[in-house]
């Protein structure tokens, strides 16, 4: 093996010099900061090795905002690239890596974490369960997870980045036009975070079939729980497929094998297919779950019963299906002729049908109702014009002939974003204000909370509207410059600026997390918002075992009865038994780092050192199987002690007699 | 209320966008040729009905935040317990089905009329022209006329011209926004496209596909000529142009921009990349980045350099193997 160490670091930006010394000082002010405060065991003991639902939540949380800020800077540096015509601030080696890791940085590192976050925290004390079925499973999908984040993200400092887009299309994602490593990264960093995906999907898909508590039959189950199941499905059904395509990638560039290259009789087309197999279903994956947060929000906030429960669980379902079957709208330039193109028109155009249903729904279920402006519900109404806006963009792509003007240019980068960032980032937002006191006890400030809203809103609407009237001026996506006599300068400049808007509304996000963990009032109910669903059913923050007695469920909005008949809110001291919980592992942890030790040797083509770093994970394997250990019991008279010191509280409908 | 108002302001400004963005002439609603112009028609009847149903749902999505917001006199009002509607949710999965009918059929009406050579232009013999894309230039191959163009393409007005597209190496999209509708060109394949130029008049064409770090600039002209100017125009170069040497054309296939060039003689004499068998023309060497780390690269038995003695390899030492 000969290390060509010139070439390890990436060198001679300033800007990437910039962020190397900065990521330095901050790992070093972490360590430093945890040593001074004799913090190494507090963090071991309480995060790295827990099998917590709620504090696994809340790591994929964390990361998903540091994600976000990371995709969000490469999407700032894109725009003051292309804020004026022929720029230099980026050039175009850089721009096509900044697009790349911005691509799946936000989809992979950034939507992802926050919403398998939010389920995590949420979906247990939604279906009234203790923990997730399998929870450490559930910290190794974290950790895995994690592994492939870090992994992908030193690219830009160690080796160089990506740069063949997020959809890494062959042939030029392979070793005949992309030979330096960086592509490396996506193959196996992505294979990493997805094995964790996978894991999840298959048990919140146990969870929720399997745990949910005495009386909740599948209809009578929130709306997000649903969205969930069925996202979960998604995942199962589609991520096996990446991964596989993936492997095959690995191999191309690994180890010269012809799958996708030009040479050997490889096939280009079957890498866009397999991509796309997964990806459509994958912007399902990302935008389920924010219906169901949405349907949880709208019905909370309009204090009324979600309208068209039944219609909306068949919609999600029928998107979900529909979703697998639309890939080829990707590719309708391809030239697979007009019969199979008026096919994955009709497939595409139908999804309109489904979702049309959700949006009816969400309007019903706000009229006659009685509208709070929190802003929870600020998100979820910002959500609906501008999430219409990329739906009809999105059935005016999916008309194939028309598509042919659209493909590959700001139109479908603007129409995007107008799904993604309302769809997701919206409802991640709403989510976060929506649950943050269920998660740590206080709310986030409301005023500061209306400038995030309002700027990011506008901000966002100023930073794509233009980009439509780019595309239908022939500007293409993915381009580090245009010249000035194309006339596009103007748009891209409003475009810019925009941009800078949405930065300083994600600022503001920023520090409200910051104000309200100093200032926010910690005298609050548990249920704050007079909510409906049964995650309110218990203490904010949520004890260790969610529940001292597992509630019991007789109809939909569960919750909400159980107040309007102040039924299920008193617990005496006698129905609190010993509640069983499992152990901490530290396995998990240690499965994340040989990922990463062994992924990263692999990015490397350092063949053996990969193969003795991918021992440790055998041994993980090998340990966990012998791991006989089954947990312990938090005893009935530390619930109580407990129990009794949050339901006794002023405000409070829960009851605790002794 | 400050909030409404705030919202207000963001419709009007959103649609004073519209209308300005409307009056500019953006290149995808000034056709200029058949093609296009059946794109348009189609982009302009889906816009119809998204308009509408833009309207429809804005108008309700208005209506119910207004009209049921919570107000000061009206904490006391407890909504009622609606579980659904059967007859709207009927209402509301048939229409938009319906629109997506009618945005169907004339889909799939387009989609076939696109593939053919446009309606009015059947009694005109069409031209065919190969491109080649390659990294990042694009080739324009004449096989009637003997000539090869890089960078630009001539053509004669009302002609339907029959672009026969493939790619040296990475993937394309061929696409003349005013002409019409864009196309991929994938190495060891052949696609079609048809194009026919109303007017003339000249024409930007670019790839839309990104295809690495040359990509912003591999963009080209379309100069559609009366029948005459063309004529003579290919007199000219059958005059003036230098012949086409396959060394000079192995160099082309190289990651580089260039101008403009024209040439006596195709490259389709020697290697035709849309045939499945032939060789590859690869240079995977000449594609490392400045910075970031080496991998290894691959050697191939189907690549030019070793499937044929006949060129020689002027980089010798290429092939390297070395880790
Ligand atoms: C935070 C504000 C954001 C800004 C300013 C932004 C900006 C951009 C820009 C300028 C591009 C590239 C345009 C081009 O092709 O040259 C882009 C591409 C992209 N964005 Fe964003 N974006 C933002 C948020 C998001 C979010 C939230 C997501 C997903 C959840 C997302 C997903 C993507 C994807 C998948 C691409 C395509 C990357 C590729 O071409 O390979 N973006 N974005
Ligand atoms: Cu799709
Ligand atoms: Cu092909």
């Amino acid at each position: 093996m000969n290390i060509k160490w010139d070439e390890f670091f990436v060198t001679g930006d300033p800007l990437i010099l910039g962020a190397q010394i900065s990521i330095v000082l901050t790992m070093v002010g972490i360590i430093a900061l945890l040593t001074y405060l004799k913090r190494w065991t507090w963090l071991w003991r309480e995060w790295l090795t827990t099998v917590d639902h709620k504090r696994i939540g809340i790591m994929y949380i964390l990361s998903g905002v540091v994600m976000f800020f990371r995709g969000g800077i490469d999407g700032l540096m894109m725009k003051a690239q292309t804020a004026v015509p022929e720029n230099e601030f980026l050039n175009a080696q850089h721009y096509n890596e900044v697009f790349t890791t911005h691509g799946v940085i936000m989809i992979l590192f950034m939507a992802m974490p926050l919403l398998i976050g939010i389920m995590n925290v949420i979906i247990p004390l939604q279906i009234g369960a203790r923990d997730v079925a399998f929870p450490q499973l559930n910290a190794l999908s974290f950790w895995l997870f994690f592994s492939g984040a870090m992994l992908f993200n030193i690219s830009f400092v160690i080796g160089g980045s990506p740069d063949a887009g997020w959809t890494s299309y062959f042939p030029m994602a392979g070793k005949e036009f992309s030979p330096s490593i960086g592509n490396n990264y996506y193959a196996i960093a992505i294979q990493i975070a997805g094995i964790g995906t996978l894991i999840s999907g298959i048990n919140f898909i146990v969870t929720i079939l399997k745990m949910r508590t005495k009386g909740m039959t599948l209809m009578k189950m929130p709306m997000f729980s649903w969205t969930t199941l069925i996202t979960s499905i998604i995942i199962v059904a589609a991520f096996p497929i990446f991964t596989v395509a993936l492997a095959l990638m690995t191999f191309d560039r690994l180890f010269g094998a012809h799958f996708f290259t030009v040479s050997g009789g490889g096939m280009d087309m079957l890498w866009a297919n397999l991509f796309w197999l997964w990806g459509h279903p994958e912007v399902y994956i990302v935008v389920l779950p924010a219906f169901g947060i949405f349907s949880e929000i709208v019905s909370t906030f309009s204090r009324k019963r979600l309208f068209g429960y039944t219609s909306m669980v068949i919609a999600v379902a029928g998107i979900a299906f529909l979703s697998m079957l639309v890939w080829v709208h990707h590719f309708y330039t391809m030239g697979s002729g007009p019969a199979v193109n008026s096919v994955f028109s009709l497939t595409t155009m139908l999804i309109a049908v489904p979702t049309g249903i959700k949006m009816f729904n969400w309007l019903f279920t706000m009229r006659k109702g009685r509208i709070n402006f929190s802003t929870p519900m600020l998100w979820t109404l910002a959500f609906i014009p501008c999430f219409l806006i990329g739906g009809t963009t999105g059935v005016m792509l999916a008309m194939a002939a028309a598509d042919f003007q659209y493909h590959n240019t700001l139109f479908l980068v603007a129409h995007f974003h107008y799904t993604l960032i309302p769809g997701v980032v919206f409802a991640v937002f709403a989510a976060l204000y929506y649950w943050w006191p269920k998660m740590f006890g206080h709310k986030l400030n409301e005023k500061i909370g209306k400038w995030h809203f309002w700027l990011f809103v506008i901000g966002f609407n100023f930073t794509f509207f233009p980009m439509f009237f780019l595309g239908l001026d022939g500007a293409v996506r993915r381009s580090f410059t245009y010249s000035a006599e194309s006339g596009y300068g103007p748009l891209f400049l409003l475009s810019a600026i925009g941009s800078a808007v949405l930065a300083i509304g994600f600022a503001m996000f920023v520090y409200n997390i910051y104000w309200s963990i100093r200032h926010a009032d910690r005298n609050i109910s548990s249920d704050p918002w007079d909510a409906r669903t049964l995650e309110w059913a218990t203490a904010s923050p949520v004890q260790d075992y969610n529940f001292a007695k597992l509630p019991e469920v007789k109809t939909l909005d569960a919750f909400w009865h159980m107040k309007k008949d102040n039924e299920g809110l008193t617990i005496e001291d006698k129905e609190i038994k010993d509640i069983h919980m499992p152990n901490n592992s530290g396995i998990p942890f240690f499965m994340g780092v040989v990922f990463t030790v062994a992924g990263f040797f692999l990015v490397f083509e350092w063949y053996i050192p990969a193969a003795i770093a991918s021992l440790g994970i055998f041994a993980g394997l090998i340990i966990r199987s012998f791991d006989y250990n089954d947990g312990h019991h938090i005893h009935a008279e530390d619930v109580r002690k407990v129990e009794r010191k949050w339901r006794n509280r002023k405000g409070e409908v829960h009851k605790h007699v002794g | 209320m400050k909030m409404k108002k705030l919202s207000i302001y963001l419709f009007a400004i959103i649609s004073i966008f519209l209308l300005t963005g409307c009056e500019t002439n953006m290149v995808v609603f000034n056709p200029q040729g058949p093609n296009a112009e059946t794109i348009l028609g189609l982009i302009n009847w889906s816009l119809l009905w998204m308009a509408i149903v833009i309207i429809v749902v804005m108008g309700m999505f208005i209506t119910f935040i207004w009209k049921y917001r919570e107000r000061p006199d009206n904490m006391d009002y407890e909504p009622p317990e609606e579980h659904g509607n059967t007859k709207w949710e009927i209402i509301w999965t048939a229409i938009p089905f319906l629109i997506v009918i009618a945005l169907l059929i004339p889909n799939i009406q387009a989609l076939y009329a696109l593939e053919e050579v446009p309606e009015g232009y059947e009694d005109k013999e069409p031209i065919t022209i190969h491109v080649t894309g390659a990294d990042w230039k694009w080739i324009f191959s004449y096989p009637e006329e003997d000539i090869e163009t890089v960078n630009y393409v001539n053509i004669p007005e009302d002609t339907p011209i029959i672009f026969k597209m493939t790619s040296a190496g990475t993937m394309q999209s061929f696409w003349v926004p005013a002409l019409g509708g864009q196309k991929y060109a994938m190495a060891k394949m052949e696609t079609e496209l048809i194009l026919t130029a109303d007017n003339p008049g000249s024409y930007m064409g670019k790839n839309s596909n990104f295809n690495g770090p040359g990509y912003a600039e591999m963009e080209f002209e379309v100069l559609a000529q009366t029948q005459a100017e063309y004529d003579e125009w290919v007199e000219e170069v059958k005059e003036r142009a230098p012949e086409l040497t396959e060394e000079k054309y192995i160099e082309l296939l190289k990651p580089t921009h260039l101008g403009r060039l024209t040439f006596n003689g195709t490259h389709l004499q020697w290697i035709n990349h849309a045939d499945p068998n032939s060789n590859s023309y690869t240079n995977p060497q000449l594609y490392y980045r400045e910075h970031g780390y080496k991998g290894k690269t691959f050697d191939e038995e189907d690549n030019y350099k070793n499937a044929d003695e006949m060129i020689e390899n002027e980089h010798g030492g290429d092939s390297h193997h070395e880790h």
